[in-house]
């Protein structure tokens, strides 16, 4: 210990720093761990000293260690010691390693919200910059509410820099705090005409974001990003816009007719393939229907694609595929280019073309296309790229019910040629795929059995390869197809001695028991063929072979094999019996199997329907009354539900009818007898009529299998290959075209060229049948209306908030208006405490979630029920046509201000209409006035259009009181909610206990209040402005003034300036001569800008004295102007309103520090006192305490910590007030100004 | 959005990691690992997007890399953002580099992670594009030097001396990043 306090300042040279630490972990590359674990030992203690720049130095070295995997959570507490560091550099050491190491579980990041706060308001930009950036990597829902409103401040900052990056942080903010979305979208629209490109991007960046998720409640900038569009310069500003251009039209078609002509100039003009990129994906997405334009597109991807970049060639056919959806035709023209790309050297390339192929592929080059792939896949490298091959083979020919495939043989063939593959992991898709073909075309049934026969009897040639292991999948289909259609068999005892060898007790368990199974359906097979032909002998013989065989799958480890081994074993025990006896036993056994199975619906089992009277909660035996094991009872009983359900929708009372005394055997048969008969969902023997096929029939009669079969020589002998299918299609196709030419020539060329490709006119093979019948439970759909769209998480669904709803009084940020933790800066609380502080505020966190999403649930369903009302609502709005002005005025600032009049409230929607019917060729007039929303745009619409658009604006007033009369109830919810979460904050941070209060104001509803206040006011111009303080800053006051433009020209160059007086000054720019205001100001636009103030005595009201300058630029030119203005700046606006609680209020009393006193009297006429109070709390900045009837306590403090403590009492007419400070002035002063607040 | 950016050489060993999506530490070296066997399989000649790291992303993202001499740069985006776009952004960011470093290798890389973070923290934040001019880039990264200097000012004096020594030890530092001229994607106009 005593060494450690010697060691200097110098010695502490010789720490690592990060640059040794890397060299020491090269150094010691073999004995990493072990060094990095000194490494940490070393950077614990450095984290003790008290020295900040040992501190941030151990943080950085922690910060690599994040990067190399280590867990370094441990050491939050310390990073954000560094981050409160004065220092810049060591800020932003600590900036970092937050941002790298932090997240949502991170306790002490509520300890951080104050300093955040303070970096965010530092008067270096950097400070600021860094906190921004940290934050933007762990801020979470908390710390979103709580600097919204500092952030949404920064936005309007006169440094380009941080706007940019408030900007840009916005996004995070409305992802973890969805309700600051509204308030300060205003702000975030203005920034999309900032000055500087950097903020304009920025801006642009966020909505483009927010609009993909949500592209509805983003339609209405349409315009103002068509003016961007066909002015912006900046690429990544323009490959934005085009990108939310895409997202928007499919929503307004109409969007898409006003794009297509700057989007084809873009297209036309443009040099960066980015943005003609970006413009092609948009026509493809936006205007689909707009041929010219797509063969554009086609012709502009032609070249990407050919050219020698890979990155244009993947993207071209990335776009190629999208196109491929809406015109195939267009795309099909380029097979040949695809094609070519399936030899390229590059995989992603690669699989784009097989993305293309596979929608382009027809009935007629369908053989052809796959051959082609066939022939890659065997000279395909890599192994994936190899199985994307043959998963795109199967999709190709499976797709819409395999739409494409005439002839049925030769997909078999592929099928089986495919089993040759090495090392695929498709089996089970191959095996699937054979299943459904044999199961669903009836008429392939037997050269699927044949073909099957043969694979199996190859089947070494699947299993011996430990490689190979993903294709013996395929067995259980061939061993499936064998036993279920066994009557196609050829020679059955064979097939069945290939089933029962030694070998397949190799293959997995599951495939095994499908080999026991299918091994007695062969053998029912047999028997019945055998009895037939009273051919005794095989039948002993094959009843030996099962009695030998089995014994060894009675072995297995599998527990599936070994369960129906053993059944069967006693089953053919038994019926062994029977034949020794001389009994025919082949009939009873088959009954075993008959029936014919049908392809399940894949959402048949969810589909069932309860039935009737069946309630699953209910309990169908009470539970124990003391239950051991109840999560193992619960299960059992669900299992059971389910099953019952089945049961009883599908077969109803059969079920009732089984005797259960039955024998074992009989029972299933007739069971299963049963089942078959009278579900409807069974296809019946022989119910299937083939007449209407004859075509087919004759074609496959035409295929000389076995000769082929036997006559080329391949690995396996016996399977068929699927190149003759093409060459005999081939052939057949010649064969027809001669036989057309003959018949055209016949009928003298009275037939077109073009119906050549009317297909199923042509193909033969065309109506071969594919059974697409599904067993579906009764009174099912198919359709998929159970998919969920997006996960509930989702935090884009919480930002499906309307925008263009006007903002209602209450939509404002949360101003910080109380203080949460101390700082950690010099407090040093011990991490313990501070987890312990966190826990009620995480159990706090989760309560708010759970509430909101129950919010969200009732207002969903509030939605619901209103839909019938609303009618009725109609009537109760008091005049439409103010009605539709709130509903689609444009959001105002996050403020109430006073009411803009008439002439300015545009309407948005009928100007959103006009812009969009607008004719193309004016185009640029009507988006530009549109862009700016003044009103003549409006007031000039065509004449011809007029009485259309009367019926338009009607119907959209209807609308949006509708929605206005919907929204309010919403918003009083929300309201309710909100406000108690804010005190349930207060309480959470262990500060004062507001729960206690009869009625704190914030509980009280508030007339609407504003605490803006006129600064000056001229024809053109006019300033209201509001006081801002905070507590870290004491020496100075932000003054935020809304300009608000009266004309219908711009106003530029507005510039503030303020005579300082000794006590007050305004912070200018060194040598400015006034602040600029960063912002230019549009015709009856309103923007709000801040100015600090420093002062050094707050105890005296001040006034002073200013001037605005600023330029009116019109048609005619540009005029100065300058309004005289004086501010004000009384006591109450240094005051902060902290909430104290009852004890540490009468404690103050009690201390005796506060020594000063003053009263005061004013004559009310309110008879209660509550909203007394508000108007106190809210102007003047103070917390209720206490209030008991007609007597409140109030607090506050000042910015340099004077304790105000005041006592309210209302008698009849007069109230009176006595207040306790520990500084005269102020008290008297604050006093004097309460009461000219609740005179006036 | 962009969901990360990773910095890694031609061994797999991470440079740099910026994740805007947080991930336990354990799985963001997956992350890397397999970002790194995806993308150093492929040839430098093939396109530079990649689809299917299963553990980052999904079907929307898509893996955007450039390989400069021994690096990596590899950036997971969804499909908000331009691909080309992105190209050109990572160029911007090894250019500037390149600059700040005064000829940047993998070395410098290395011994400079929290430098390099600063640099890319003025490209990007938050998983979106902050600034993609790089005068504007460079001119914020010289201030904030210039204000470390201030600071550091003589106090630090003996611990740079103390690593100038150290530094000396390193081998042969070698210079061997090259930028390539990218004729496709050049023609964007910042």
């Amino acid at each position: 210990m005593a060494l450690k306090k010697v060691k200097g300042t110098l010695e502490r040279v010789l720490d690592k720093n990060l640059q040794d630490l890397v060299r020491g972990i090269r150094n010691h590359k073999d004995t990493e761990a072990k060094y990095i674990a000194e490494c940490i030992d070393e950077i614990k203690q450095e984290l003790r000293q008290d020295n900040m720049s040992v501190k941030a130095n151990a943080v950085c070295k922690l910060m690599f260690m994040q990067m190399l995997g280590y867990d370094i959570s441990w050491a939050a507490f310390n990073i954000i010691e560094v981050m409160s560091s004065t220092k810049f550099t060591f800020k932003r050491m600590g900036y970092l390693a937050a941002s790298q190491s932090f997240s949502d579980a991170t306790d002490v990041l509520m300890l951080t919200t104050n300093m955040i706060r303070k970096d965010l308001g530092s008067q270096n930009i950097y400070d600021a910059g860094v906190a921004l950036d940290g934050l933007s990597c762990f801020i979470t829902g908390d710390l979103a509410r709580d600097l919204a409103n500092d952030i949404v401040t920064l936005m309007s900052s006169t440094k380009p820099y941080l706007r940019k990056k408030a900007v840009l942080i916005m996004y995070m903010v409305f992802l973890k705090y969805p309700e600051a979305l509204r308030p300060a979208f205003p702000r975030l629209k203005e920034k999309l005409e900032d000055p500087d490109p950097g903020v304009q991007a920025a801006a642009v960046n966020v909505i483009c974001e927010l609009a993909r998720k949500n592209p509805k409640n983003y339609l209405s900038l349409a315009p103002l990003f068509f003016k961007l569009m066909t002015s912006s310069t900046n690429n990544w500003v323009l490959i934005k816009i085009i990108k939310l251009f895409g997202a928007l039209t499919p929503l307004e078609p109409r969007l898409g007719k006003k794009l297509i002509e700057p989007l084809t100039n873009l297209i036309h003009s443009t040099s960066a393939m980015s943005l003609l990129y970006e413009c092609i994906n948009t026509v493809i997405a936006g205007i689909p229907n707009h041929s010219a334009s797509i063969q554009l597109c086609v012709q502009k991807l032609r070249i990407l694609i050919e050219d020698s970049d890979q990155n244009l060639k993947y993207l071209g056919l990335l776009a190629m595929s999208k196109i491929l959806k809406t015109h195939p035709k267009s795309v099909q023209a380029h097979k040949d280019l695809v094609l070519q790309c399936l030899d390229d050297k590059d995989e992603s390339i690669r699989l784009r073309a097989l993305d293309l192929l596979c929608g382009m592929v027809s009935k007629k080059n369908l053989m052809e296309i796959v051959k082609k792939l066939m022939v890659h896949m065997d000279k395909a490298e890599g192994s994936h790229y190899r199985d994307e091959l043959l998963a795109k083979i199967i999709e190709i020919c499976s797709q819409s019910n395999y739409h494409f495939i005439t002839n049925f043989e030769w997909y078999v063939s592929i099928l089986v040629e495919l089993t040759r593959m090495e090392g695929t992991r498709h089996g089970k898709m191959i095996a699937s795929q054979m299943l459904d073909v044999a199961v669903r075309v009836q008429a392939i049934r037997h050269f699927a059995v044949a073909q099957m026969a043969v694979l199996l009897e190859n089947a070494h040639a699947l299993t011996d390869n430990a490689q190979r292991n993903g294709i013996c999948e395929v067995l259980h289909a061939a061993v499936w197809i064998c036993g279920e259609f066994s009557e196609h068999l050829s020679d059955p005892q064979n097939t069945l001695e290939s089933m029962l060898r030694a070998k397949v007790t190799q293959l997995p368990g599951h495939i095994q028991s499908i080999y026991v199974h299918n091994a007695i359906k062969l053998y029912a097979r047999i028997l019945i063929t055998a009895e037939a032909q009273d051919d005794l002998q095989t039948v002993t013989e094959t009843t030996e072979l099962l009695l030998e065989k089995l014994p060894m799958f009675v072995q297995s480890a599998d527990l599936e094999v070994q369960e129906r081994a053993c059944c069967l074993l006693q089953l053919i025990k038994y019926v062994n019996k029977a034949i020794e006896k001389g009994a025919k036993v082949a009939d009873e056994v088959s009954m075993l199997f008959a029936g014919e199975l049908n392809p399940v619906a894949p959402k048949a089992q969810k589909k069932v329907p309860v039935p009737e009277g069946l309630d699953l909660d209910a309990w169908i035996n009470e539970p124990l009354p003391e239950d051991d094991e109840p999560e193992e009872f619960v299960a059992k009983t669900s299992i059971f539900h389910t099953m019952g359900d089945v049961r009883t929708a599908t077969y109803d009372n059969e079920v009732k009818t089984h005797a259960p005394s039955e024998a074992e055997l009989q029972k299933m048969r007739q069971q299963r007898e049963f089942e078959h008969m009278n579900n409807p969902n069974y296809l019946k023997g022989s119910a299937r009529p083939k007449g209407s096929h004859h075509e087919d029939q004759n074609n496959i009669s035409d295929v000389p299998i076995s000769q082929i079969d036997l006559s080329v020589p391949l690995h396996v002998p016996g399977m068929s290959m699927s190149d003759k299918y093409l060459q005999l299609q081939r052939q057949q196709e010649a064969e027809r075209r001669r036989r057309k030419e003959k018949k055209s020539r016949k009928k003298k060329g009275k037939k077109k060229k073009g119906d050549t490709s009317s297909e199923s006119e042509d193909d033969p093979a065309a109506a071969i049948s594919v059974n697409t019948e599904y067993d579906v439970p009764e009174g099912a759909n198919l359709s998929d209306d159970d998919d969920f769209k997006g996960s509930k998480d989702d935090p884009h669904r919480l930002l499906n908030i309307n925008l263009d709803e006007p903002l209602r009084d209450e939509e404002v940020l949360p101003v910080h208006t109380y203080q949460t933790l101390p700082s950690p800066l010099g407090v040093k609380a011990p991490p313990e405490l501070a987890t312990a502080a966190a826990a009620p505020e995480k159990k706090h966190r989760k309560e708010r979630e759970k509430k909101h999403r129950k919010d969200k649930k009732e207002r969903k369903h509030e939605k619901k029920s209103k839909k019938g009302h609303h009618h009725s609502k109609d009537e109760d709005s008091p005049s439409l046509l103010i009605a539709t002005a709130d509903g689609t005025d444009q959001p105002a600032t996050p403020d109430d201000l006073p009411a803009t009049d008439m002439n300015h409230i545009a309407d948005k929607t009928d100007d959103m209409d006009f812009w969009l019917s607008a004719s193309a060729q004016d185009v640029n007039s009507a988006s530009s006035a549109a862009g700016e929303l003044s009103p003549p745009a409006v007031a000039t619409p065509t004449a011809p259009r007029t009485p259309e658009k009367h019926a338009d604006v009607d119907r959209e007033e209807e609308e949006p009181s509708r929605r206005k009369s919907k929204k309010e109830k919403r918003e009083k919810k929300e309201k309710k909610s909100k406000k108690k979460k804010k005190s349930d904050y207060i309480e959470a941070d262990g500060i004062t206990t507001p729960s206690k209060e009869p009625a704190t104001p914030a509980t009280y509803k508030m007339p609407s209040m504003s605490s803006y206040k006129l600064l000056a006011e001229d024809t053109s111009l006019k300033m209201t402005y509001e006081t801002r303080v905070s507590l870290e800053q004491s020496n100075q006051v932000i003054v935020s003034i809304i300009f608000s433009n009266l004309t219908s020209s711009h106003l530029k160059d507005l510039n503030v300036n303020v005579l300082d007086s000794l006590n007050s000054k305004l912070v200018r720019n060194s040598g400015d001569d006034g602040v600029k205001v960063p912002f230019i100001l549009l015709p009856n636009a309103e923007n709000e800008g801040q100015f600090a103030f420093t002062v050094s005595s707050i105890n005296m009201p001040q006034k002073l004295k200013g001037t605005l300058m600023y330029i009116v630029k019109n048609e005619d030119g540009a005029t100065q102007e300058k309004i005289d203005f004086k501010l004000s700046l009384p006591c109450t606006s240094y005051l902060v309103g902290v909430p104290c609680d009852g004890d540490a209020f009468t404690k103050l009393l009690g201390s005796g520090d506060l020594a000063h006193k003053s009263s005061m009297q004013a004559t009310v006429s309110e008879t209660d006192i509550a909203p007394i109070l508000a108007k106190v709390c809210f102007l003047a900045h103070f917390c209720v305490v206490e209030q008991i009837g007609n007597t409140a306590s109030l607090y506050s403090r000042s910015i340099q910590s004077h304790h105000l403590c005041l006592l309210v009492k209302l008698q009849p007419n007069t109230l009176n007030f006595d207040g306790k400070s520990n500084d005269e002035s102020l008290l008297s002063n604050v006093l004097d100004d309460i009461r000219g607040l609740l005179t006036t | 959005m962009i969901k990360a950016i990773l910095v890694f050489n031609n061994h797999g060993k991470a440079r740099l990691t910026k994740f805007y999506v947080h991930y336990p530490e354990d799985l963001q070296q997956q992350i890397v690992r397999e970002t790194y066997h995806l993308v150093s399989k492929r040839d430098d000649n093939v396109c530079n997007f990649l689809e299917g790291g299963t553990l980052i992303g999904g079907a929307d993202y898509k893996l955007i890399y450039r390989h400069y001499a021994t690096l990596y740069f590899v950036f997971c985006v969804d499909s908000s953002e331009s691909e080309l776009g992105i190209l050109d952004l990572i160029q911007v960011f090894v250019e500037t580099l390149d600059k700040c470093f005064e000829n940047v290798c993998e070395l410098d890389l290395i011994f400079h992670v929290d430098k390099v973070h600063y640099i890319l923290s003025e490209l990007c934040m938050g998983g979106m594009v902050l600034e993609t001019n790089m005068s504007e880039i460079l001119t914020r990264v010289d201030e904030q030097n210039k204000l470390e200097k201030q600071e550091a000012g003589i106090s630090t004096a003996p611990q740079r001396a103390v690593s100038t020594l150290k530094e000396m030890n390193i081998p042969q530092r070698i210079k061997d990043i090259k930028l390539p001229d990218l004729p496709s994607i050049g023609n964007l106009k910042f």
